[in-house]
C-alpha cells in the first residue's frame, strides 16, 4: 500500500550508530567531509576508508545500501573524472589521437573520484541510519546557533516535519486525481515528452488547489492548539546526550586530528 | 457567569474583486447572543452557509468579532494575552482528520498542544498517556498517522485536544468525513467526556441523528439563532425546520406524517423505542 512506503532511505536496523543522538551524526558527517580535504596523501584515503568501514561495520548497514547511493552519482562521477583525466596538464603518460592522459590528470581524477564516493558514502550513512523524525529534531537542535544570525531553525524543522507528514496523503491524492481523469479521457501514458509534460497539466493543478487548501485548515487547525512559534515549547521527547554520544564526539575529534597530522607527516 | 457568553455579536467577512480591492462584506453572524452552561452538550444545527462555523471559530478566538463580545471561560477573546487560555480551554476538532495531524507518529501527534503551552516533558508523558486511553487509541501510540482510519485518526485528534486539558470541546462537523462505525465511535467518545468527565461539548453538525441525544439543540439560519431548546421541543417543530431547510430524524418524521394523517400520536418523538411505545399504547 502506498500509505506505508517508507521515506527517506532509512535503514531499520538495531546498532550503536542507530542510537547515536542525531546531532552527533550530524557532526560525523560534516567533520568527515573536512577530514578528506585536509589530508591528500595515499595513506589520508586508507585511513579514511579504515574509519568509514568501521562505522558502516558497526552500523550494521549492508554495503549494498551505501552503493546503491552511488548510483545516482555516477554519471557526475564519470564526467568529472574525464575531465580530469584528458584536461589536467602533466607529463604526457599515454597519447592516443587527440586523447592523452597526463600523471598529474591521473592522480586529481582518482583523487576527485575517491573524495567524492568516500563523501557520499559518509553522508548517506547518516540518512540511512536515522530516522526523518530524528533527524528534523537533529537539524533544528543541532543547528539552533543558527538562530543568531536569524536563520528560521525552528520553523525549517516544522516545515520538513509537515513535508514528510504530508507526502504520503499528496502521493494517494495524485492517484485519486489521475485516477478521475482517466476516467474522463486523459491520457498520462502515450506521446514524446512534451505530450507527457503538457498531460501533467491536469495533474498539478487540482493537485496544487488541494494543497493549499490542506494547508490552510492545517494552519488553522495548529493554531486551534496553541502553535505560536517555537518560543516556550517544550518537548515530549527532548534530545539528550548519552555516554555514548560523548565518546563518539571524543572518537570523532580524535579521527579528524590525527587525520590533520598524518597529512602533515606525508604531505 | 456562564461558560460561554455571547453578546450581540456580529461578524462580516469582507469581500474583495480580483484587483483585491474590498467591495462590501457579507454578514456571517447578525446580532448573536447565547450563553452556554457549563457541563451541557449543545448541538448545532443548520444549512450551509448558515454561520455555525463562523460561530465555532469565534469560541476560540481564531476568527474576532466585528461587534459584540465573546467570553470563553471568563476571558474576553479580543484581549490579545488572554488568546492562549482561550485556545486551551476550548479545544477545537476540524471536520478533515488529514489535516489536523501534525505529528508523523500518533504521540508526537497527541503533544502537539501540550508542547506548545510548554509542558514540561515529565508530566507530558503522563497526559499524552492518559489522552490516549481516554478515546481508546493506547494501542496505537507509536504508529504513523497515515496507518489510521477516518474515525481513528478523528479520535487522535480528539486526544490531541485532550492532552490540553480543556474545558470544551468546539466539534466542527467531526464526523462529516467518517464511515458510519467511525462516526459512532467518535460520537460515543464525545457523550462519555461529557457525561464522566463533565466536559462541555459544542457539536456543530447537519446529521439530524446526532442532535437527538443533546441537551440543547440550536437551530441557525441567515446568521442568526432561529430555535433554541431540548431536541423534544426542536424536533417536534417539524413545519419550521422544513422551512430551513432541515430534515427531521427519520422517526420523528415518521410520527409526524402519521400525525398529519390523522393518528394520534405526541409531538417530538426520537427514538425507534418511543413510537413503538405510542403505537401500541393506541389500541
Amino acid at each position: 500500500m502506498i500509505r506505508d512506503i517508507t521515506l527517506g532511505q532509512y535503514y531499520s536496523v538495531d546498532s550503536v550508530i542507530h542510537k547515536l543522538d542525531p546531532r552527533v551524526k550530524l557532526v560525523f558527517t560534516i567533520l568527515y567531509i573536512v577530514s578528506l580535504y585536509v589530508g591528500s596523501g595515499v595513506w589520508c584515503y586508507v585511513y579514511a576508508a579504515a574509519f568509514l568501514g568501521l562505522v558502516i561495520i558497526l552500523s550494521k548497514v549492508p554495503v549494498k545500501f551505501m552503493v546503491k547511493g552511488l548510483r545516482s552519482i555516477l554519471f557526475l562521477l564519470v564526467l568529472s573524472a574525464c575531465f580530469n583525466l584528458f584536461l589536467v596538464d602533466g607529463n604526457v603518460l599515454v597519447k592516443f589521437w587527440i586523447i592523452r592522459i597526463t600523471d598529474n590528470g591521473l592522480r586529481t581524477a582518482s583523487k576527485m573520484v575517491i573524495r567524492m564516493v568516500f563523501l557520499i558514502m559518509g553522508s548517506s550513512l547518516m540518512t540511512l541510519t536515522t530516522t526523518p523524525n530524528d533527524l528534523t529534531d537533529g537539524l533544528e537542535k543541532g543547528l539552533g546557533f543558527l538562530k543568531v544570525i536569524r536563520v528560521p531553525v525552528h520553523e525549517i524543522g516544522m516545515m520538513m516535519s509537515i513535508a514528510l507528514r504530508f507526502i504520503p496523503i499528496l502521493i494517494e491524492e495524485v492517484n485519486k486525481i489521475m485516477k478521475a481523469q482517466m476516467a474522463r479521457g486523459a491520457d498520462f501514458e502515450t506521446g514524446g515528452l512534451i505530450k507527457k509534460a503538457k498531460a501533467m497539466v491536469p495533474l498539478l493543478i487540482p493537485l496544487f488547489i488541494s494543497a493549499f487548501r490542506r494547508a490552510s485548515d492545517l494552519a488553522l487547525a495548529m493554531e486551534a492548539r496553541c502553535y505560536h512559534g517555537g518560543e516556550g515549547c517544550t518537548k515530549l521527547h527532548p534530545l539528550q546526550y548519552h555516554t555514548r554520544d560523548y565518546v563518539a564526539y571524543v572518537i570523532l575529534i580524535l579521527y579528524l586530528v590525527s587525520m590533520i597530522l598524518l597529512g602533515k607527516l606525508l604531505g | 457567569m456562564k461558560i460561554i457568553d455571547i453578546l450581540h455579536l456580529i461578524h462580516e467577512y469582507k469581500v474583495y474583486d480580483d484587483d483585491e480591492q474590498e467591495v462590501g462584506s457579507v454578514r456571517a453572524l447578525n446580532d448573536v447572543t447565547l450563553s452556554l452552561e457549563e457541563g451541557s452538550f449543545v448541538v448545532v444545527l443548520g444549512h450551509n452557509g448558515c454561520g455555525k462555523s463562523t460561530l465555532a471559530k469565534h469560541l476560540n478566538a481564531l476568527l474576532l468579532p466585528t461587534e459584540g463580545m465573546v467570553y470563553v471561560c471568563g476571558n474576553n477573546t479580543q484581549e490579545e494575552d488572554d488568546i492562549w487560555k482561550i485556545r486551551k480551554n476550548a479545544g477545537m476538532i476540524f471536520q478533515n482528520p488529514d489535516n489536523q495531524i501534525v505529528g508523523n507518529v500518533v504521540e508526537e501527534d497527541v503533544a502537539f498542544g501540550p508542547e506548545n503551552i510548554g509542558v514540561p516533558t515529565e508530566k507530558m508523558v503522563k497526559r499524552v498517556t492518559e489522552a490516549l486511553k481516554k478515546v481508546g487509541m493506547e494501542a496505537y501510540r507509536l504508529n504513523s498517522p497515515n496507518q489510521l482510519s477516518g474515525g481513528q485518526k478523528q479520535r487522535i485528534g480528539i486526544a490531541g485536544m485532550l492532552a490540553m486539558r480543556p474545558k470544551v470541546i468546539l466539534m466542527d462537523e467531526p464526523t462529516a468525513m467518517l464511515d458510519p462505525s467511525g462516526r459512532k465511535d467518535v460520537l460515543n467518545i464525545v457523550h462519555e467526556l461529557n457525561k464522566k468527565e463533565g466536559m462541555t461539548v459544542v457539536l456543530i453538525t447537519h446529521y439530524m441523528e446526532e442532535a437527538v441525544d443533546a441537551d440543547r439543540v440550536i437551530v441557525m439560519d441567515g446568521g442568526e439563532i432561529k430555535m433554541d431548546g431540548t431536541p423534544r421541543e426542536i424536533f417536534s417543530r417539524v413545519d419550521e425546520l422544513k422551512n430551513y431547510r432541515l430534515t427531521v430524524p427519520q422517526v420523528t418524521e415518521l410520527a409526524w406524517e402519521l400525525k398529519k394523517e390523522g393518528v394520534d400520536l405526541p409531538d417530538g418523538i426520537l427514538t425507534k423505542e418511543e413510537l413503538v411505545e405510542a403505537l401500541c399504547s393506541l389500541h
